[in-house]
């Protein structure tokens, strides 16, 4: 019973970086854009928040005494501005130039990729501060304080009651999300963008407009993924590549989820199950089939992908234009 | 009457003569050029001339560093090669990755389990055959779920990457040298067993006559042959193509089947000529940026050799620029990235003319005239 309560609460801090990283990639396909930049989002959401609480750290060590606001805020607002910026680079480049979505979306992985792994390398050394690495240990502990001590709490406490703020925020946002998708007059007009933005315009719907808003704010998501995971589950240590394939597999749940966020809740918490499933499942010396378990969750993925298409049923498809890029003129 | 007309209106057009396009496409290149200068001025205080120059020292500097490169480049260069063909049917294979590492698994697993029991020669081909039968594989399944029942071949091959990484993560810790390193070092280090031939004593001129045959041959294949126009068809337009008596499900695996088996021989050559061993992250990303490369080139692989030049060069001068200032290597990717940026976005002034309102005087007079 206790290694089930353990495996299920560690199970669910691997799933928040990936529901945050589904619920913005399934607000963002349902417009019709298939980003896949949001492994390199990710990463920028998470380097920048470090960026900003590096500085925070560095005084509060010094002895300075910082509001535990400021200490939430400042990062977290650098998250999201960063986030912000990639999500509107690539709403410029997809939806303004109509450039090819595969594409841009592989070169914003590629920057978001080396601008986290350079900054985490050398932010040290560009403020030219003599800390030995990126330990933000004090900002962490703010960012992962919890109501109940994940090491003494009871069954209940342990599984619901252990995780920082920003897992909270998490499963908020994915219900917001699947609410406003399924029940309002604005969800309805994004589900029309994605689906078919011809009908959409000819209806008065801005379809740009859409684009960018659901893109952005699906970036802005993705992007606190990555600033769970530095500044709440890695306790506040910076460590290149540490983020590992966490974006790619939050696009692999968004098709394990078929598109809904409140699917994505349960699913990520699976997903977040398949990812440590190594480690709990006993293997005695046969270190390498754990490899093999690894594999699970994309696996998993491809099946349901499979199914969902043999089965063609309407409602578990993705977007029907997903990946095209709209213009008007060209009906 | 209120002019209600949009301030600027798109027009596309079909009409722009290559020459102009890659006027626009080469004004991108020198802006990012210029706007990655002044990047490292403001982050690293590098002045753009010191910068360009490290860059150009960084990879042609010695005899050695040029053939890295040329090696770097026809790595990248195979890989976007082998995508070409499936997206030129636009069918998303994102996959090269994962194909490229079936191959080198392949290799790797003949290597060690055949090393010194036959021939070189003939290991070589045994070697050759089944990288080649392991990336078709790879890239055959999704192909056959496209053509059967449409699924997203997009994700599919994204999510075969992984599935590949993972079997690779699998066998390196089964043929692990020491236990617990999770590293296979040097296959066959003493007798030399699988290694591929190195002619005229230069290691990477294999690749380099290898992956030229290949861009050759892709050259031909997708623009003087059947194959080719089949392809040309189906990417333009599917129900055009099953009108003209195109078996559309056939064309798409086959091709899948090709982009596959290249991508396999690219891993023979990674494993067998390049580097003698296997690592998950063998194929340094390129399975992805060879994407960019093949769409950049408009699926022209002579193009590609231009385009896969300039993107190795950006990224390896820029790391070792980093380096030299002891700052982390993965700025190269940052430039890589914002180069790519640029020319994504300058298609779009190829692919469309942008027309601002005019007076509407104008207009009118226009009108009557």
């Amino acid at each position: 019973m206790n290694a089930l309560i353990a495996f299920l609460s560690r199970a669910i801090v691997q799933s928040i970086p990936l529901l945050f990283g589904s619920t913005g990639e399934i607000l963002t396909e349902k417009s019709g854009n298939l980003n896949l930049g949001i492994p390199g989002i990710m990463y920028v959401g998470a380097i920048s928040g470090v960026i900003g609480a590096f500085p925070l750290q560095q005084r509060i060590t010094a002895g300075e005494a910082v509001s535990p606001f400021a200490v939430i805020m400042i990062p977290l607002l650098c998250c999201l501005f960063a986030s912000l910026l990639m999500g509107l680079l690539y709403c410029f480049l997809t939806v303004t130039l109509k450039a090819n979505q595969n594409v841009t979306g592989l070169a914003m992985t590629t920057f978001g990729l080396g601008f986290g792994n350079f900054f985490g390398g050398s932010l040290i050394k560009l403020s030219g501060s003599n800390a030995p690495a990126i330990v933000l240990t004090d900002i962490s502990l703010i960012y992962s304080r919890s109501i109940a001590d994940k090491n003494t709490a009871g069954p209940i406490g342990k599984l619901f009651f252990s995780y920082g703020f920003l897992a909270y925020l998490a499963i908020i946002i994915a219900v917001t999300a699947a609410y406003i998708l399924k029940k309002t007059r604005i969800g309805l007009n994004l589900r029309a963008v994605g689906e078919n933005p011809a009908t959409a315009d000819a209806a008065g719907i801005n379809v740009n407009r859409y684009k960018y808003v659901a893109t952005c704010v699906g970036s802005m998501t993705a992007g606190l993924g990555g600033l769970f995971y530095v500044l709440d589950y890695a306790s506040g240590v910076w460590s290149n590549g540490g983020f590992g394939d966490r974006g790619w597999l939050a696009i692999a749940l968004v098709i394990f989820s078929l598109w809904r966020p409140a699917v994505a809740i349960g699913a990520s918490i699976v997903f977040g199950g398949l990812f440590i499933l190594n480690a709990f499942i006993p293997s005695g010396t046969n270190l390498a089939i754990k490899e093999i378990y690894k594999m699970a969750p994309y696996v998993v993925t491809i099946i349901v992908l499979i199914i969902s298409s043999m089965r063609n049923k309407k409602d578990k498809q993705p977007p029907a234009s997903l990946g095209l890029a709209y213009f008007r003129e060209e009906r | 009457m209120k002019n209600k007309e949009p301030l600027v209106h798109l027009v596309k057009r079909s009409d722009i003569s290559s020459g102009k396009a890659w006027i626009i496409r080469g004004i991108a290149i020198l802006a990012s050029l210029v706007f990655c200068g002044l990047l490292t001025l403001a982050i690293a205080k590098v002045n753009p001339i010191k910068l360009y120059s490290a860059m150009f020292e960084g990879n042609f500097g010695s005899k050695r560093r040029i053939w890295v490169l040329l090696s770097n480049i026809s790595a990248l260069l195979g890989l976007s090669i082998a995508v070409t063909p499936a997206f030129k049917m636009r069918c998303w294979n994102l996959g090269a990755e994962g194909q490229c590492l079936a191959g080198a698994l392949a290799t790797t697993a003949c290597m060690i389990l055949l090393g010194g029991k036959v021939a070189n020669p003939l290991l070589w081909a045994i070697m050759l055959v089944s990288a080649v039968l392991a990336g078709a594989i790879w890239g055959f399944i999704p192909a056959f779920f496209k053509a059967r029942y449409g699924t997203n071949e997009t994700l599919f091959t994204l999510m075969m990457n992984y599935v590949a990484t993972q079997l690779v993560a699998y066998f390196i810790v089964i043929w692990e040298t020491t236990k617990g390193s999770a590293n296979i070092g040097v296959i066959n280090q003493r007798t030399e067993a699988g290694w591929l031939p190195v002619i005229g004593g230069q290691r990477y001129l294999l690749n380099v006559l290898i992956i030229a045959a290949l861009t050759i041959f892709m050259f031909i294949y997708l623009k003087y042959t059947k194959h080719g126009y089949e392809i040309d068809v189906v990417g333009e337009s599917e129900k055009t193509a099953r009108y003209i008596g195109i078996n559309v499900r056939n064309v798409i695996m086959r091709t899948m089947l090709l982009s596959g088996a290249i991508c396999g021989v690219c891993g023979w050559l990674l494993v067998g000529s390049t580097n003698h061993t296997l690592t998950t992250s063998l194929t340094s990303g390129y399975g992805f940026t060879a994407v960019m490369v093949s769409w950049l080139s408009r699926f022209d692989p002579l193009i590609m050799i231009f385009s896969s030049f300039l993107l190795i060069f950006m990224n390896k001068g820029a790391s070792e620029v980093a380096s030299s200032l002891s700052l982390n290597e993965s700025y190269g990717d940052i430039l890589t990235g914002i180069v790519l940026f640029f020319l994504i976005g300058c298609e779009f002034f190829i692919n469309y003319r942008v027309i601002f309102r005019k007076k509407n005087a104008e207009v009118s007079e226009k009108k009557e005239a």
